[in-house]
């Protein structure tokens, strides 16, 4: 029995149904870009153990392997062979490479997926800014601006928003009420929304607003507005007895909102998540050149300065198409542009596998070098040529 | 005899294409176009002779090189070029736009007919019509336009394209250019006096005079598609700023006189305008002479991309790819060795223009060989063919010879086609400005390609032969098997080696290996589809067949990765132009379905006795 599961395991006909399921996992992920976009597919197909039908819902079944399955067995497919059907030799030393470099970079992939973390930096130049911006993610902050010393910020994910229910704030005399949690959003003054159309708070910017739902984003460089509702509750109350007030809190609204409550002001803002950094990364300037009489850009030049008190270090450094500036674990590449070409925007990335995928490649073509001299070899010699005879 | 045919037919294929490359020489007295279309401009960013602004113009606008008027005459595209720049009049009655949709020609209120080609002049009264349409399908996103949105679309593009170059050279409505520039070279000091007390003083005599003159200067300056005029302080220089005739003349205002060269077109055209050939040429040499001395690298550039515009090696080595297929054919029926050693030669001489002509564009662009879909294609051919004489070599059969003169005629063929867009050594994007990764990723990837196409093509060799005539024996059968598994090896290692470095390219500059973009994901089909292949005949779950029914499927993997995911309009490789291609990659794909059910057939019922 168990002899039997390990030759299952180990066997070429596994390998052969993986890699023919890869094949169409790829394809059917490519074609499904056009209608999803690529973050989407990234995370259904991808990115997961399976592809669920239907996509979005509570009852769904498994349709087809994911890639993380895909991945995982191939791995162990592969492991196994090794362990039982490949002798250690010189002759498959080619294939012991290949294969060893296919795992490394298989296990790669995965780290990838799990640790890395890709976000985004957008400065005027002569701007300041220690932290980046998450492309995707949202977070509703809510700030304590009481003191004049230092300000008390509590941030509460997305994920958390979509559970909707109340959440406690550890220190602050008020608890939040989630009341309805919008994944995309338009939003629409009042008096242009038509007829019948209700503000969907009490307080704030929202009693003039009506939210209206709108499907999520697919396109690559389309962001959803992220809008909720929330009521705040004085902390030992029951709802209805002591509300404060409904507030609507939205990416849309453009800026944060004031409250009184308590002695002081509060603040409440949707932003993007922030990734906070130990240094701080200032625009000296930007700039954007084109081929002379056309659009076609020709280059995008950002000239920071790095400041990192912490380590002593202040230096100036160039950021520009396919040259990033490394530092501290995180790379910063020059993405792109906005504001008319008046602000620089970045791409920041950590990910801590980065080097998996060099040495597996490196690893990989050598074994491929390898085995195939060594085809080549045979293949020219055993060869009979018809008019020679 | 038969000991000198591949000689001979060496010899005649040499004299054909030396008869052919010859320069044509002008009559004495009439315009010297050569010399003309030689003279280096910038245009779209990139310097080139007025030769290939002529030629790719006329390209986007009807799809071919030559414009041939209504009375039969063929009008060569520099010849064209001049009469629209210069605005000779009657250049406006030429058919010059190529007008296939009949919902375009609907809205003009015309009917489809015998006539595709149709006149600037013609299309005037419905301008207002065309930018309304035109600007409506420019913003529908290229991939969801209809056949009627694309057509309208390319239409006002072209309109664009042909007021550019009517505005570039020669101020609209002038009669005489020359004896204008200077009269307003005479006004310059009265300009500047003007300019400096803020030119508010109301314009009489002179100044109104000199007012007219920079208005329509500025016309010039705001419409020349060329920028004839070379950069003249160090600054300007180091960008490569050329200027049009027309921000030149503007400029004069600053330096206090105009610039010969300025000076030297008006001239010129003028002279072309009153049909007086020898002041044309003078001028021409004028022009040719100052640059020689001014722009040495920009003027040789330009003199050798007239050559290769002239010499059109893909077009020469795409004709040779035919007498190579007839030569094989012919070779398998009889008087094998020395119609095969001519394929051979021709073969060899076909690759020669093949290589020159991609080492010229390599020269041309400063760049490695591949840089957009068309370079692709001239590769791809080019890849195979080299492959294709290997196998020759080794295996001396014909059929390396036939398979790669298949790819190198279609290849090239599909290139024709993809020129349509215009300029094909365009300046390439921030992006892909690295030619390290363009080097080495790109033409790995491409080489990829180049093998699946060749192994798919040396498999349907397999099936048609065997289904279809008796001469696949059981040694060919072996043979063609052996040539078709070592050149999948091939591709195997070049997919993955070229895949992995766009892994690394992506790396170093989005800070992200694999992001699962279509091109990536089609790169990576290939790659799994040839493991899949390797890893079934290791295993012996496939034969001789199998390996050729899913080496003939690998045309289709390989066809979706290059164009197919281009049409998705996802991702940072897609680009547009792709919606012509569709139906013919359906095609493509068909046929290769097609003989793959072919190759189902049980092999008792093959004609040729494989199993027995």
């Amino acid at each position: 029995m168990w002899h039997r599961l390990l030759d299952a395991v180990s066997s070429l006909k596994l390998t052969i149904v993986c890699l023919t399921a890869a094949l169409v996992l790829v394809f059917a992920g490519t074609l499904a870009q056009v209608h999803f976009g690529t973050h989407v597919v990234q995370e259904r197909y991808f990115q997961s153990l399976f592809i669920w039908w239907p996509a979005e819902s509570r009852i769904r079944i498994p349709v087809f392997p994911g890639g993380h399955l895909l991945g995982a067995v191939l791995v162990l497919n592969l492991l196994a062979a090794h362990l039982r059907r490949f002798r250690l030799s010189l002759r498959n030393l080619g294939m012991h490479l290949i294969h060893g470099g296919l795992i490394l970079m298989l296990a790669g992939g995965l780290f990838t997926d799990l640790l890395s973390v890709e976000s985004q930096m957008q400065l005027v130049p002569g701007e300041t800014k220690n932290y980046s911006e998450d492309g995707r993610l949202t977070e509703l902050v809510i700030v304590d601006q009481r003191s004049s010393d230092a300000d008390r910020v509590v941030s509460i994910p997305e994920a958390r928003l979509r559970k909707a229910g109340s959440v406690e704030l550890n220190g602050f005399p008020f608890r939040v009420v989630i009341q309805h949690y919008y994944e995309n959003s338009e939003l629409r003054m009042l008096s242009n929304a038509g007829p019948g159309a209700v503000p969907v708070a009490d307080h704030g910017v929202g009693a003039q607003i009506a939210v209206k739902e709108l499907p999520r984003v697919t396109a690559v460089d389309g962001r959803d507005v992220k809008s909720v509702v929330i009521q705040l509750l004085p902390v030992g109350t029951d709802q209805g007895t002591a509300s404060l007030g409904t507030w609507l809190v939205s990416e849309g609204l453009g800026g944060p909102q004031t409250f009184s409550y308590a002695g002081g002001p509060w603040r409440l803002e949707m932003r993007a998540v922030r990734y906070y950094k130990p240094y701080s990364v200032t625009l000296q300037k930007f700039t954007h050149e084109r081929y002379p009489g056309t659009e076609i850009p020709k280059n995008f030049a950002s000239q920071i300065t790095l400041d990192d008190p912490g380590h002593a270090v202040h230096r100036d450094a160039l950021i520009y198409m396919n040259h990033p500036l490394r530092y501290a674990g995180e790379t910063y590449y020059q993405s792109g542009f906005g504001q008319d070409d008046k602000s620089s925007i970045f791409q920041v990335v950590h990910n801590p596998s980065f080097i998996a995928p060099y040495v597996a490649c490196a690893i990989i073509s050598f074994g491929m070098l390898i085995q195939f001299c060594q085809h080549f070899v045979g293949f020219t010699r055993k060869t009979p040529s018809p008019r020679a005879k | 005899m038969k000991r000198f045919f591949p000689w001979i037919v060496l010899v005649l294929v040499l004299i054909s294409l030396a008869a052919s490359c010859r320069m044509p020489k002008g009559a004495p007295g009439s315009f010297d176009f050569p010399k003309f279309g030689k003279i280096p401009v910038l245009e779209e960013g990139r310097l080139k002779p007025l030769d290939t602004v002529a030629r790719n113009a006329l390209v986007i606008l009807r799809g071919r090189q030559t414009v041939r008027l209504e009375e039969g005459r063929t009008l060569p595209a520099i010849q064209w070029l001049a009469d629209v720049a210069f605005n000779v009049p009657g250049a406006d009655q030429y058919p010059t736009f190529a007008i296939n949709n009949p919902e375009v020609l609907g809205l003009f209120g015309w009917q489809q007919g015998e006539r595709k080609y149709f006149s600037y002049a013609e299309l005037e009264p419905f301008f207002g019509k065309i930018d309304t349409e035109g600007q409506q399908a420019a913003g529908i996103d290229s991939a969801q336009r209809s056949p009627y949105q694309t057509a309208i679309y390319n239409l006002r593009n072209g309109l664009i394209v042909y007021q550019r170059l009517k505005h570039s050279l020669w101020p609209e409505g002038t009669q005489e250019f020359a004896s204008e520039v200077k009269a307003y070279e005479k006004l310059l000091p009265i300009g500047r006096e003007a300019m400096k007390k803020g030119g508010q003083e109301p314009a009489s005599g002179d100044l109104a005079l000199f007012k007219k003159f920079t208005e329509g200067y500025q016309m010039l300056a705001e419409a020349s598609s060329i920028q004839p005029v070379p950069p003249v302080d160090a600054a300007a220089r180091r960008n490569g700023d050329w200027v049009s005739l027309g921000t030149s003349l503007s400029q004069a205002l600053k330096n206090g006189t105009v610039h010969p060269l300025v000076k030297a077109y008006a001239e010129m055209g003028e002279a072309y305008r009153a049909g007086k050939a020898d002041l044309f040429n003078k001028e021409v040499d004028a022009i040719a002479a100052s640059m020689a001395v001014q722009e040495p690298v920009a003027a040789g550039r330009a003199s050798f991309e007239f050559l290769f515009n002239h010499i059109a090696p893909f077009y020469q080595s795409m004709q040779l790819y035919v007498l190579v297929f007839l030569l094989v054919c012919g070779s398998w029926l009889g008087w094998s060795n020395s119609l095969g050693r001519s394929a051979v030669y021709v073969t060899l001489v076909a690759l020669a223009l093949h290589t020159f002509g991609l080492a010229a564009r390599m020269y041309l662009q400063g760049r490695p060989p591949v840089t957009n879909l068309y370079s692709s294609a001239v590769f791809i051919g080019w890849g195979t063919v080299i492959i294709g004489l290997f196998l020759e070599r080794i295996f001396r059969d014909g059929i390396g010879l036939a398979c790669a003169s298949v790819i190198g005629f279609i290849t090239l063929i599909i290139a024709h086609h993809l020129a349509g867009s215009g300029d094909t050594l365009e300046m390439l994007r921030a992006v892909l400005d690295t030619n390290i990764w363009l080097a080495t990723h790109v033409v790995s990837i491409t080489i990829g390609y180049s093998a699946m196409f060749l192994a798919g093509m040396l498999a349907m060799f397999y099936v048609l032969r065997g289904v279809l005539t008796r001469s696949l024996t059981r040694d060919a059968a072996q043979s063609l098997a052996r040539m078709t598994y070592g050149v999948l090896c091939f591709a195997t290692l070049f997919s993955f080696v070229g895949t992995v470095l766009g892994g690394i390219w992506a790396d170093q500059s989005w800070g992200r290996f694999w992001g699962w973009d279509p091109k990536e994901n089609g790169a990576l089909l290939i790659v799994l589809w040839c493991a899949i292949i390797l890893h079934a005949r290791w295993g012996g779950y496939i034969r001789q067949r199998g390996l050729m029914v899913l080496a003939i499927f690998g045309n289709v993997i390989t066809s979706f990765s290059w164009f197919g995911v281009n049409m998705l309009g996802v991702g940072l490789h897609s680009y547009g132009f792709m919606d012509k291609a569709f139906p013919w990659l359906m095609v493509f794909v068909a046929s290769q379905l097609g003989l793959i059910a072919l190759a189902a057939v049980p092999p008792a019922r093959w004609r040729s006795p494989l199993g027995n």
